[in-house]
C-alpha cells in the first residue's frame, strides 16, 4: 500500500511529467491560456491516461512479451491509444452525454499527444504491476491538470502585464514554465529525505 | 522547391516559430551528443515518412489518413530506435524513451498532413529536409548552450577552463525551458528587426 502512495505522490508532484519528463508540452503551451478550458483537457487527459495504464499494460505482459513482440510497442502502443480514445468518445456520447460535452473537444486532440504515449512507454519500462501501472497513470494525468492549471492562472494574468515585445506569446510562457519547473524541483526532497 | 526546401529553416521553423515537437527538443538537448543524435533520427524519420506518403499519396483514402500517416511513422521510428539500441547502445540508454515518442512528435504529423499528402515526390522530399535542418540547428545549438553552461565543455571537450563554475540547473528541466524561451525570443527580435529594415 505505501508502494502505491509513493507513486502517486511521486508522479503528480516530484517527477510531474510536464516539468521533469517534458510530456505534454504542445496543449501545456497551446491549451493553457484560459483556465477553464486547462481543468477540461486536464481531466480529459487524466481519463484517457487512466484507461492507456490499464490496457497497454495488459497487451504489453499478456500479448507482447509472451510472444517475443516488444519490438512492436511503439505501433501498438499508438494504435490502442487511438483507438481507445475513439472508443471512449462514443460511449461517452452515448452514456454519459453531460460530460461528453464538457471533454469532448479535447478527446481527439489527446491522441496525439505525447503525454499518453510517453506514459505506456515509461509504464513498461518500469515493471509495474498492474494496480501499480493503473496509479502511475492516474497520478501522471493529476500531475499534468495540475501543470496545466497552474499555467493557466498565471498566462490569466500575464495577459495584463508588460511583456516584452519579442517575448509575448511563446517565449514568456516558456521561461515561466522554467521558473514553475526549478519550484517544482523542490518537491524532489519528499523522497530523497524520507 | 527551393522556396518549399528555404521556408523550414528559418522563416516556418518548426520549434521556434511554429513551437511544435518541443517535447524532444526539451528533454535531450542536455548535451550536444544527445542532440546530434536527435536531430539524427528525427531527420531520418521525416524525411523516410514524407517520401513515402508522399509516393502514396493517392492510395490512401481520406477518412483514414491520420491512422495511415501513425503507422507509416511509427514503422520508420521503430527503425530508428532499433538501430540506436544496436550500434550505439550508450546513447540510446541517454535519450529513453524520446525516440519511441517521435512518433507523436508533431511537427512529423503536421508535415505529412499539410504537405506531403498533397504535394507530389520532389517537393515532399524538400519540404522534409528543409524543416528537419530546421529542427536540427535548433535542437543542437540548444545542446551546445546547454552543455557549454552545465558542464563548461562542448561535446565532452572542456572549454571553459578552472575559474568556470558550472550551472548545474542548465542541464534539468528548468534550463531547457528558460534556454528555448530565451531562443524563440531572440528569433523574433531578430526577425522583427529584419523586417522592419
Amino acid at each position: 500500500m505505501n508502494n502505491i502512495w509513493l507513486i502517486l505522490i511521486a508522479t503528480i508532484l516530484v517527477n510531474n511529467f510536464v516539468f521533469s519528463y517534458f510530456l505534454g508540452i504542445c496543449p501545456f503551451l497551446g491549451v493553457s491560456g484560459k483556465a477553464s478550458s486547462a481543468i477540461g483537457m486536464g481531466f480529459a487527459a487524466t481519463f484517457v491516461m487512466t484507461m492507456t495504464a490499464f490496457v497497454t499494460w495488459l497487451i504489453n505482459r499478456y500479448i507482447l512479451i509472451p510472444y517475443n513482440l516488444e519490438f512492436l510497442e511503439t505501433v501498438s502502443f499508438i494504435l490502442v491509444i487511438a483507438s481507445l480514445v475513439q472508443f471512449v468518445e462514443m460511449f461517452l456520447k452515448k452514456v454519459i452525454p453531460s460530460l461528453y460535452k464538457a471533454l469532448g473537444i479535447f478527446l481527439p486532440l489527446i491522441t496525439t499527444n505525447c503525454i499518453v504515449l510517453g506514459l505506456a512507454l515509461l509504464g513498461s519500462m518500469r515493471n509495474y504491476n498492474l494496480l501499480e501501472n493503473v496509479v502511475f497513470g492516474f497520478g501522471a494525468g493529476i500531475g499534468f491538470t495540475l501543470a496545466l492549471t497552474i499555467m493557466a492562472g498565471i498566462r490569466e494574468e500575464i495577459e495584463f502585464a508588460d511583456v516584452p515585445e519579442p517575448l509575448k506569446g511563446g517565449g514568456i510562457t516558456l521561461i515561466i514554465a522554467g521558473l514553475l519547473a526549478l519550484a517544482f524541483m523542490g518537491f524532489s526532497g519528499m523522497l530523497g529525505g524520507g | 522547391m527551393k522556396k518549399a526546401f528555404v521556408n523550414g529553416l528559418v522563416k516556418e521553423n518548426p520549434v521556434l516559430v511554429g513551437l511544435l515537437g518541443l517535447c524532444s527538443v526539451l528533454a535531450v538537448s542536455n548535451t550536444a551528443i544527445n542532440s546530434v543524435f536527435m536531430a539524427a533520427a528525427v531527420t531520418f524519420v521525416l524525411v523516410f515518412s514524407s517520401l513515402i506518403i508522399s509516393i502514396i499519396r493517392k492510395l490512401i483514402p481520406d477518412q483514414v489518413r491520420i491512422p495511415s500517416f501513425i503507422v507509416v511513422i511509427a514503422t520508420f521510428v521503430t527503425i530508428a530506435d532499433l538501430f540506436l539500441k544496436a550500434y550505439f547502445p550508450e546513447i540510446s540508454k541517454n535519450l529513453g524513451p524520446f525516440v519511441p515518442l517521435i512518433v507523436v512528435n508533431c511537427i512529423i504529423l503536421a508535415r505529412q498532413e499539410a504537405f506531403a499528402s498533397k504535394n507530389p515526390v520532389h517537393y515532399a522530399l524538400a519540404d522534409a529536409l528543409g524543416m528537419s535542418i530546421g529542427y536540427s540547428w535548433v535542437i543542437i545549438l540548444l545542446g551546445i548552450t546547454r552543455e557549454l553552461l552545465g558542464f563548461g565543455t562542448i561535446f565532452g571537450h572542456r572549454v571553459l577552463g578552472a575559474w568556470f563554475h558550472p550551472f548545474v540547473v542548465m542541464l534539468l528541466p528548468p534550463g531547457a525551458f528558460i534556454t528555448l524561451g530565451v531562443m524563440v525570443g531572440t528569433m523574433r527580435w531578430i526577425q522583427a528587426k529584419t523586417s522592419k529594415s
